[in-house]
C-alpha cells in the first residue's frame, strides 16, 4: 500500500515498509513503480490532511514543553533544554515519547541532542540516540550525508565524489567545501556537527511567563479542575510580580490523558496580576463555552500561561474613590468579554471624518486605543442635529417631495405613511472623494417631524439634474 | 381595625430588612418639578425602572433617566442584536447632540434576552457603573417576575440604577419601582424645530401616585423640565395638518 502525489508526473509519495522491501522508493514516478510489481494499492496523498496530524502531534507533544517547532512536513523539534528532569532523565523521556506515539499507532524515530541540526539528523537516521553535550561531532560521523538536509543537488554531489558519511565531509577543508557548495552548505554541516546553532522558531509564540500542574492521576472533577486554575494562577502571579509586570492575554491549555488538548485564551483590558479575578474569567469562560471542554478520562496536565505581559504600575491609593471604579470596569468589561466575547462589549470612539455613520465608531473596550481625536461639541441652546439612532442600513423610502430641492411632504417607511409635520434642512454632506474610487452621491439631510411628533433623519441620495440617476430618499436615523 | 393596622406594622418590621424595603432610598431628581413631587424627590436609585417604548422618543427618555441617575459614573447600555437591527444602533453623535458624553457609555451587544438580562445582573454587581440600560425587545418567556425581583435586588446590592428598555412589549407585571410609557409629542412652534419632547406617563409608582406628564430634555443642562409652553399638555397640543395646503409653504420656509 502507499500513497502518490501529482507533480506533472504521478510520483510515489511514500511507500510503506511492504512496499519499501519490494524497492519502490519516494520520489519514483508511479509507471516505472507499476511496471515492477503489478498490484499496487495506490491512494492520493492529502498533504493537507498529514500537516494536521502532525499539528495534533505537536499539540501533543505541547506537554513536554512549550517550545516545539516544525521540521519539515514529518517532524517536530523540541526544546527541552531543562525540562528533562520532570520526565526521569533524558533516556526516560525519549521512551515515555516513544511508547505513548507507538500507542497512538504511528512509527517515530526520535533522538536527542545538543543541536537541533544534530537531533535531527540522528533522530532521522540513527534513532534512539542520546548525544550528551559536546558529543555531537562523534555521534553524527558515520550518518549518511544525507542526513544534512542539504540541496538534493549538493548531496548527490557529495556522494559522487566518494564522500559518503558525514565524517568524510567533515574531513575536507572548510574553504573546499565552502568553494564547491557554497556557505549555507557549511553552516548546515558545522551545526550538525554540533560546533554552531541557529535557533529554531516554535509553533506557537512562547508564553512570557508560565505555571502548570501536572497530575500523577488523570483529574476530571470540575471543583478540582478550577481549584488547580486558582493555584496555577497564585504561582503566575508571583512570577509576574516579580518583574512588576501583569498579564494582557492568558492561555490555559489542558492536556487530556488520551493527548487531545484544548486551549482557551483570554484578554483583559488592562495589566491583570490578581488570582482571585483571573481564575473567575476562566470560570465565567468555561461556563460560556458553547462546546464545553470534555475531561474525557481525566486532564493529566493542566498549563496556565501569560501570553503577554505588560508592565503593571503600581497603584497609588488616592483620596478620591475614581481609580477604584475604573478598576472594576476594566474588570466587569474582562467578565463580560470572556463570556459572550470581546467584539460584543463596545465603547465609542470619534473618528476623523464627517459621514455620519462613520464619526463614532464602537471599538472592543478591551483594545479601546487612545484617540486624537475629539466629539464634537454641540452647539448650545441648539435642539439635536443628530439622530440617537442610526439605522444600520439606511432604508429606501417612497417619498413626496418638492423637485429639485425640497424637503419630503409625506413618506413611506416600513409600510406606515407618515406626513410631514415640520422639516429642517437641507444640510449637504458630500462624501469623501478622495476615499472612493467612483464618484458618491452627495446626501441632502432633513430633519423632519411627522404629525405624531415622531423625528427622523431622512436623506436624498443625489441631487436632480445634477447626478446621472433620479435621486433616492432614504431613512437614515430617529431623534429621539 | 387598628388591630389589623398594628399586625400589619409588625409584619412591615420583620419583612422589610429581608425584601429591602426598609432601605434608606436615595432619589436622583429628573428636573421635572411635578412629576418629582411625585416621586417624592425623583427616581429612586438602586432600583429597577421599567419604560416601555411608544417609539424612538423613548431611547432619548432611557438615556436621559440613565444620566441623571449615574452622576459622573460610567452608564453601561446592553441592546439586544434584533432590537438594534429593528430599531437602529445607539449613536454616539446622538448622545453627545443631547449632551451625553459618549465616553462614558459602554455598550454590550446581546445576541437574546437571555444574555442580555443575564449580562445585566452581573454588570449591577459593578459598584463602578452608575446605571444599566438593558433593552429587550417584545416579551421574551424570560423576562417574568422572578427575573425582574433578581434584577431589583442586584440593583439594591450595589446601589446601581437599574433601565428596561422595552421595546414593541406589552405591559406585564414585573417588580419594577416604576413604570412608565413613552411617546414622541409635536413640537410647539410650527417653525421652531424645539428640544426633544416627550409625552411620559407613569403608570406605576410603588411609592406612590402615578401621573402623565409633558416633559422636554434640555441638552444644555442635562436634565428633564417642563415645556416652556404650559399650555402644550397631551391632547390639548394643535396638530397641524400635514395635507393641508399650507404646509408646503410652511415646510419650504423651514428649509
Amino acid at each position: 500500500m502507499l500513497s502518490l502525489k501529482s507533480n506533472n508526473a504521478r510520483i510515489l509519495y511514500a511507500v510503506d515498509r511492504k512496499a519499501a522491501q519490494l524497492r519502490l522508493t519516494p520520489g519514483m514516478a508511479l509507471a516505472s513503480a507499476r511496471a515492477m510489481v503489478r498490484e499496487l494499492a495506490v491512494v492520493e496523498a492529502d498533504a493537507a490532511a498529514d500537516a494536521k496530524l502532525l499539528a495534533q502531534i505537536a499539540d501533543w507533544c505541547d506537554r513536554f514543553t512549550p517550545f516545539v517547532a516544525l521540521d519539515g512536513s514529518d517532524g517536530l523539534l523540541l526544546d527541552v533544554t531543562g525540562a528533562t528532569h520532570l520526565f526521569g532523565g533524558e533516556p526516560a523521556m525519549l521512551k515515555t515519547v516513544r511508547t505513548a506515539i507507538a500507542r497512538q499507532g504511528f512509527t517515530i524515530r526520535l533522538a536527542l541532542a545538543g543541536t537541533a541540526a544534530a537531533a535531527r539528523a540522528l533522530a532521522r537516521y540513527g534513532d534512539g540516540t542520546i548525544a550528551a553535550p559536546g558529543t555531537e561531532a562523534q555521534a553524527v560521523a558515520f550518518l549518511p550525508v544525507a542526513a544534512l538536509d542539504l540541496e538534493s543537488a549538493d548531496t548527490h554531489a557529495l556522494r559522487r565524489a566518494g564522500l559518503k558519511t558525514i565524517a568524510q565531509v567533515a574531513g575536507r577543508s572548510r574553504a573546499e567545501l565552502t568553494a564547491r557548495f557554497g556557505k549555507e552548505m557549511v553552516f548546515k554541516l558545522e551545526r550538525a556537527l554540533g560546533q554552531s546553532e541557529k535557533p529554531i522558531s516554535p509553533r506557537r509564540i512562547l508564553p512570557d511567563y508560565m505555571a502548570e500542574h501536572r497530575f500523577a492521576e488523570p483529574v476530571t472533577a470540575e471543583a478540582f479542575i478550577a481549584d488547580s486554575i486558582l493555584s496555577l494562577a497564585g504561582s503566575l502571579c508571583a512570577l509576574l510580580e516579580e518583574r512588576g509586570q501583569g498579564a494582557r492575554a492568558l492561555e490555559a491549555s489542558f492536556f487530556r490523558s488520551d493527548g487531545a488538548l484544548s486551549r482557551i485564551v483570554l484578554e483583559t483590558a488592562r495589566p491583570l496580576r490578581e488570582p482571585k479575578i483571573i481564575a473567575r474569567l476562566f470560570r465565567e469562560r468555561l461556563d460560556a463555552l458553547a462546546d464545553p471542554i470534555d475531561p474525557g478520562f481525566g486532564f493529566d496536565l493542566i498549563r496556565l500561561s501569560a501570553l503577554h505581559a505588560e508592565r503593571l504600575v503600581p497603584e497609588s491609593v488616592g483620596l478620591d474613590a475614581k481609580p477604584d471604579d475604573d478598576k472594576e470596569i476594566a474588570f466587569l468589561i474582562d467578565r463580560l468579554a470572556a463570556r459572550f466575547g470581546s467584539h460584543r462589549i463596545l465603547t465609542f470612539q470619534p473618528q476623523d471624518t464627517h459621514i455620519p455613520e462613520a464619526v463614532g465608531i464602537a471599538v472592543p473596550a478591551q483594545h479601546a486605543p487612545d484617540t486624537k481625536c475629539d466629539w464634537d461639541t454641540r452647539v448650545a441652546g441648539e435642539a439635536p442635529r443628530r439622530p440617537l439612532r442610526m439605522l444600520t442600513k439606511p432604508e429606501r423610502i417612497e417619498v413626496m417631495a418638492q423637485v429639485p430641492d425640497g424637503p419630503p411632504l409625506r413618506f413611506r417607511w416600513r409600510r406606515a405613511l407618515h406626513a410631514v409635520a415640520r422639516a429642517e434642512g437641507p444640510e449637504r454632506i458630500a462624501m469623501e472623494w478622495w476615499r472612493h474610487q467612483d464618484p458618491q452621491p452627495t446626501r441632502d439631510y432633513f430633519r423632519i417631524e411627522d404629525e405624531a411628533g415622531r423625528r427622523f433623519w431622512l436623506y436624498r441620495d443625489g441631487l436632480y439634474g445634477r447626478e446621472p440617476f433620479t435621486p433616492r430618499w432614504y431613512v437614515h436615523g430617529l431623534f429621539a | 381595625m387598628s388591630g389589623a393596622r398594628e399586625k400589619l406594622a409588625g409584619a412591615r418590621q420583620l419583612l422589610d430588612p429581608i425584601l429591602g424595603e426598609g432601605r434608606r432610598l436615595t432619589h436622583c431628581a429628573l428636573g421635572h418639578a411635578d412629576a418629582d413631587a411625585v416621586l417624592r424627590g425623583g427616581l429612586v436609585r438602586g432600583a429597577l425602572h421599567e419604560i416601555f417604548a411608544g417609539d424612538a422618543a423613548a431611547s432619548g427618555f432611557a438615556a436621559g433617566t440613565a444620566q441623571r441617575a449615574s452622576g459622573t459614573k460610567r452608564v453601561l447600555w446592553i441592546v439586544q442584536d434584533f432590537s438594534a437591527l429593528e430599531h437602529g444602533g445607539l449613536s454616539p453623535s446622538g448622545f453627545a447632540e443631547l449632551g451625553i458624553a459618549p465616553a462614558r457609555l459602554l455598550l454590550l451587544r446581546a445576541a437574546n434576552a437571555e444574555d442580555a438580562l443575564r449580562a445585566g445582573i452581573d454588570a449591577l454587581s459593578c459598584a463602578g457603573l452608575g446605571a444599566v440600560i438593558m433593552e429587550i425587545a417584545g416579551n421574551p418567556k424570560i423576562l417574568d417576575l422572578v427575573a425582574s425581583r433578581r434584577l431589583t435586588l442586584a440593583a439594591q446590592h450595589k446601589n446601581v440604577t437599574a433601565f428596561l428598555l422595552r421595546q414593541g412589549a406589552e405591559i406585564e407585571p414585573s417588580a419594577a419601582q416604576t413604570r412608565w410609557q413613552i411617546r414622541s409629542l409635536p413640537s410647539v412652534a410650527a417653525d421652531n424645530w424645539g428640544m426633544p419632547r416627550f409625552d411620559a406617563a407613569l403608570v406605576r409608582n410603588r411609592q406612590g401616585e402615578t401621573g402623565h406628564w409633558v416633559m422636554e430634555w434640555s441638552c444644555d443642562n442635562g436634565a428633564f423640565r417642563k415645556p416652556c409652553d404650559q399650555a402644550a399638555r397631551p391632547g390639548a397640543v394643535v396638530r397641524t395638518p400635514a395635507d393641508r395646503p399650507a404646509a408646503a409653504a410652511e415646510v419650504r420656509l423651514a428649509g
